[in-house]
């Protein structure tokens, strides 16, 4: 018992270690053979695996459920907006914009996290709708007639396409490395042990608030730059489909059928919800039907999500954020190959 | 038949036995003392019980029936009531709000606010006072009247006279001595072996989740039951 | 000036009425329900139907929308709530978020995105009003409304301090575990109060579709309204809840003098003017806003 051995990744980690960077690689150089169509809808998956994580690190990591992350959607495209206006060049402005919303989401951490649960989910809502009606003052905007990123027009389309593809795998590509840097440095071992057991994590020094503001502002800056990017693609700002509770409502949906509290689950839900998306979008009302009934089911029946249960089950770990610890015994013991995955502990349970 | 009749009861927190593997009978109008060092099981046999606990294995049977799966509110309508440790009074409710929640599974029987205010005196100026504002005695009177209004035919009295002066730990034993004379069953925790001895009819001392020793408690001398509970009796003990 | 507060005050009556649903089942349940709102508009498209497709007047109509929508709290407490309490604190806030979504996707695909209203059915009590002395004109159905939600708050004051029955609501949300120990069925507890909520709930929805316009994607904003009037008046008493609707509505009122999309603004900056002071002030968390115990009595 005494001699575990701790590993950190599984052969099958160091794969998919590989395999990450081949797939990020091979996505970078995929706009030359795709049609410019299949190049929006993939930039609309990259904004979607950037929403599911950053929601995912909030409410799976940091155990913040909130229905008003698209006060940071919203705003990181206004932000954007009111650069461009201001004569910054509009591929510029739209991460310019999204510092802005990780800066203005630091006091309003201040005041929300003192909030619990249900009251800090709904008071999400309340900052996002009053936000949308701030933004709605704004004369450019021009209340909910909204206005555009008329200076991204200057590029060639297809040019601007490309950079907004690239410039949004490139977003997701780091946000995901930050996230799991995160998770895998010394805040990681404090997300966990929030995760597990906030009183207990406090009473040992975890400093269960720090790292929670820090996870919600990570989550508005991400956000704040998928809704930067969002703007990008649609070139039009109407306030009332960005500050939209739907924004939330597919966070919430993909970080549920994915699996909340696990790295890969968001992204997997990302994948599924684009999907969906993809094959039923067009069923109009059914579909949003469908998703509400969805995530509803999920939460009553498998609230570990996909990957959760998948990962519960057959203790697959592909990019590993927690620890293992593999007992001596099994790890010296040759015919413990088929025995050590039953062994194998991970840190992992949900609270 | 036995009022109460244990089997084999196991009782697990997690991962951790509290209960593992106790059996004995309580017959009716009987008194029996559980005693036994902190963690010895004591609560949590009270508890499952009174249902607050599930049994991993074995069985609990009152009255001819058994109570397997039954949850605690139809306990408490079949007729076990249970003084919680530590007295669990709902603090945002009056005294006689609390005791009239006693009433809620409708037993018949001669308990009413009235008699309970008669049996604890103490209570009766504190009628309309909430329960959080009560002193430690006031308390527990509260806490055992509470139990009493269902009409029990099996009370649970888990640690009584914790936290109290010895003062008011002899008025509530003289309560339930009263309780006593007048047939109702009781099983009760104590701390206090003397008292426990004294008030009883049985004891059953108790070691880490089993029974290290039980017997008729005007025929166990202080001193055997001293060494059950510290785990160095020897003859009547379970073995391990 | 004087005309506007009364007209606040009055309005705050409702606020209050959509609020005390969503307190009372957070007091019990420890639960936000965000498909509060969406059930408020699910009932007063239920009252619309039945006025329009059968002639049965709206406040007739309440005779089966409340019965149904009781039995639709119960329902949900029992199939959905209980079973999502038992994951933790976070899974109900998305179980009833989906729930508040596909809520308000069937409204609109069953009757479209038209805004609706029950004041065709009421006759002239949509407009009739009284004179008040300083030349004050007061709506009926405000009043009406008011005198609605003071009765339906001291109705629930009285069922919670007088009968058994609210006994064992009050003494399941103080500790469900020792409630079971006294003989009191925590579940049925439970499955009551949400029941009593989805009633109140009704009557919200009813009195929303007659003074004003609803649609099926008005849930959401009903549901603000709601809390926000429940964190400000959050007393303890339910009669703290009517004043937070008030304070709501003044503040509202007060928005929209100073400017004309001030209304929603003014009732949000009041929300989180009241939440700031407390927060700092008391050090208490939300909990301790609404009046609640903090720990369970040990």
């Amino acid at each position: 018992m005494s001699a575990g051995v701790i590993e950190r990744g599984t052969a099958a980690s160091r794969i998919a270690g590989f395999g990450v960077a081949a797939i990020i690689l091979l996505l970078a150089v995929a706009p030359q053979f795709l049609s410019a169509g299949a190049v929006d809808r993939m930039t609309a998956l990259f904004i979607y695996v950037i929403l599911a994580a950053m929601w995912n690190a909030l409410a799976g990591f940091g155990g913040l459920v909130s229905v008003g992350q698209q006060v940071f959607f919203g705003l990181g495209a206004y932000f954007a907006i009111r650069l461009a206006n201001a004569g910054l060049n509009p591929f510029v402005s739209l991460f310019v914009s999204a510092i802005i919303v990780g800066a203005v989401s630091w006091p309003i951490s201040l005041f929300m996290l003192r909030l619990k649960n249900g009251e800090f989910a709904i008071g999400m809502w309340v900052i996002a709708a009053l936000t949308h009606l701030l933004v709605n003052l704004d004369r450019l905007i021009q209340g909910e007639t909204g206005t555009s990123l008329i200076s991204l027009n200057v590029y060639d389309a297809s040019m601007r396409r490309v950079t907004i593809y690239w410039l949004a795998l490139g977003s997701m590509a780091a946000l995901l490395a930050i996230l799991f840097g995160l998770l895998r440095g010394s805040t990681g071992a404090a997300i966990r042990a929030i995760r597990d057991n906030e009183d207990a994590a406090a009473s040992v020094g975890v400093r269960v608030t720090g790292t929670k503001r820090l996870l919600f502002v990570l989550a508005a800056f991400g956000i704040g730059v998928s809704g930067a990017l969002w703007l990008a693609t649609s070139i039009t700002f109407q306030p009332k489909t960005y500050f939209s509770v739907q924004w939330t409502a597919y966070m919430i949906f993909m970080v549920l059928v994915g699996g909340i509290g696990t790295f890969e689950g968001a992204i997997l839900g990302a994948l599924i919800f684009f999907l969906i998306e993809t094959w039923f979008g067009g069923a109009g009302v059914w579909y949003l039907i469908g998703l509400g009934a969805t995530a509803l089911v999920f939460s009553l029946l498998l609230p570990r999500g996909l990957w959760g249960t998948l990962e519960e089950r057959f203790g697959w770990r592909l990019l590993p954020v927690g620890y293992r610890v593999r007992l001596a015994a099994a790890a010296v013991d040759p015919a413990g190959e088929t025995a050590s995955s039953a062994q194998t502990k991970t840190h992992r349970e949900k609270a | 038949m036995s009022l109460l009749s244990i089997e084999d009861l196991v009782v697990r927190h997690g991962l951790l036995q509290a209960v593992r593997g106790v059996s004995f009978t309580v017959e009716r109008g009987e008194t029996l003392a559980l005693v036994g060092a902190n963690g010895a099981g004591k609560t949590t046999l009270l508890r499952a019980i009174a249902g607050a606990h599930q049994a991993a294995s074995g069985r609990v049977q009152f009255d001819g029936a058994d109570l397997s799966g039954v949850p605690s509110h139809e306990r408490v309508r079949k007729g076990i009531a249970l003084v919680p440790e530590g007295r669990r009074l709902f603090v945002q409710m009056t005294v006689e709000e609390n005791l009239l929640l006693g009433r809620t599974a409708g037993r018949p029987g001669d308990w009413s606010v009235e008699r309970v205010l008669e049996t604890f005196p103490n209570l009766k100026s504190r009628r309309h006072a909430k329960a959080g504002h009560l002193s430690g005695g006031e308390q527990q009177a509260t806490a055992i009247g509470r139990a009493l209004m269902s009409n029990p035919d099996l009370l649970l009295l888990d640690e009584v006279s914790l936290g109290l002066s010895p003062l008011v730990v002899d008025r509530v034993y003289a309560s339930l001595q009263g309780l006593i004379s007048s047939g109702t069953t009781i099983i009760l925790v104590e701390q206090d072996l003397n008292r426990a001895l004294s008030v009883s009819d049985k004891v059953i001392c108790m070691l880490e989740g089993r029974i290290a020793l039980a017997g008729e408690s005007k025929n166990v001398s202080r001193d055997e039951v001293t060494k059950a509970y510290f785990g160095l009796h020897r003859a009547g003990g379970v073995p391990a | 000036m004087m005309n506007q507060i009364v007209q606040g005050v009055l309005l705050g009556g409702y606020y209050a009425l959509i609020a005390c649903g969503l307190s009372f089942m957070f007091s019990v349940m420890r639960i936000i329900n965000l498909a509060h709102g969406s059930l408020a508009v699910l009932s007063a498209f239920a009252l619309w139907l039945l006025a329009s497709r059968f002639h049965i007047p709206p406040f007739l109509g309440l005779l089966v929308v409340l019965p149904l929508m009781a039995v639709i709290g119960w329902a949900l407490q029992r199939f959905l709530l209980e079973r999502s309490a038992r994951g933790g604190a976070l899974l109900p806030i998305l179980t009833t978020f989906g729930l508040a979504i596909v809520i308000d996707n069937v409204l609109f695909e069953q009757f479209g995105a038209d805004t609706r209203s029950l004041a065709p059915f009421i006759g002239s009590l949509s407009y009739d009003s009284w004179e008040w002395p300083g030349s004050i004109y007061v709506g009926k159905l405000a009043v009406i409304i008011f005198i609605a939600a003071v009765l339906l708050l001291g109705g629930l004051q009285l069922f919670l301090t007088r009968t058994g029955l609210g006994r064992s609501i009050r003494a399941t949300s103080e500790d469900p575990d020792t409630a079971g120990l006294v003989g009191v069925d925590a579940r049925r507890a439970n499955a009551v109060a949400a029941a009593i909520a989805m009633v109140t709930v009704g009557l919200a929805g009813a009195f929303l579709g007659m003074r004003a316009t609803f649609d099926p994607y008005a849930g959401a904003t009903q549901l603000l309204f709601a809390f926000e009037a429940a964190v400000i008046g959050g007393a303890g008493s339910l009669w703290g809840t009517l004043i937070g609707g008030i304070v709501l509505a003044l503040a509202q009122t007060l928005g929209a003098t100073v400017h004309p999309q001030g209304f929603l603004i003014g009732g949000h900056l009041a929300f989180l003017i009241v939440l700031f002071i407390r927060l700092y002030t008391s050090g208490l968390g939300l909990r301790g806003l609404l009046g609640l115990a903090s720990g369970k009595a040990s």
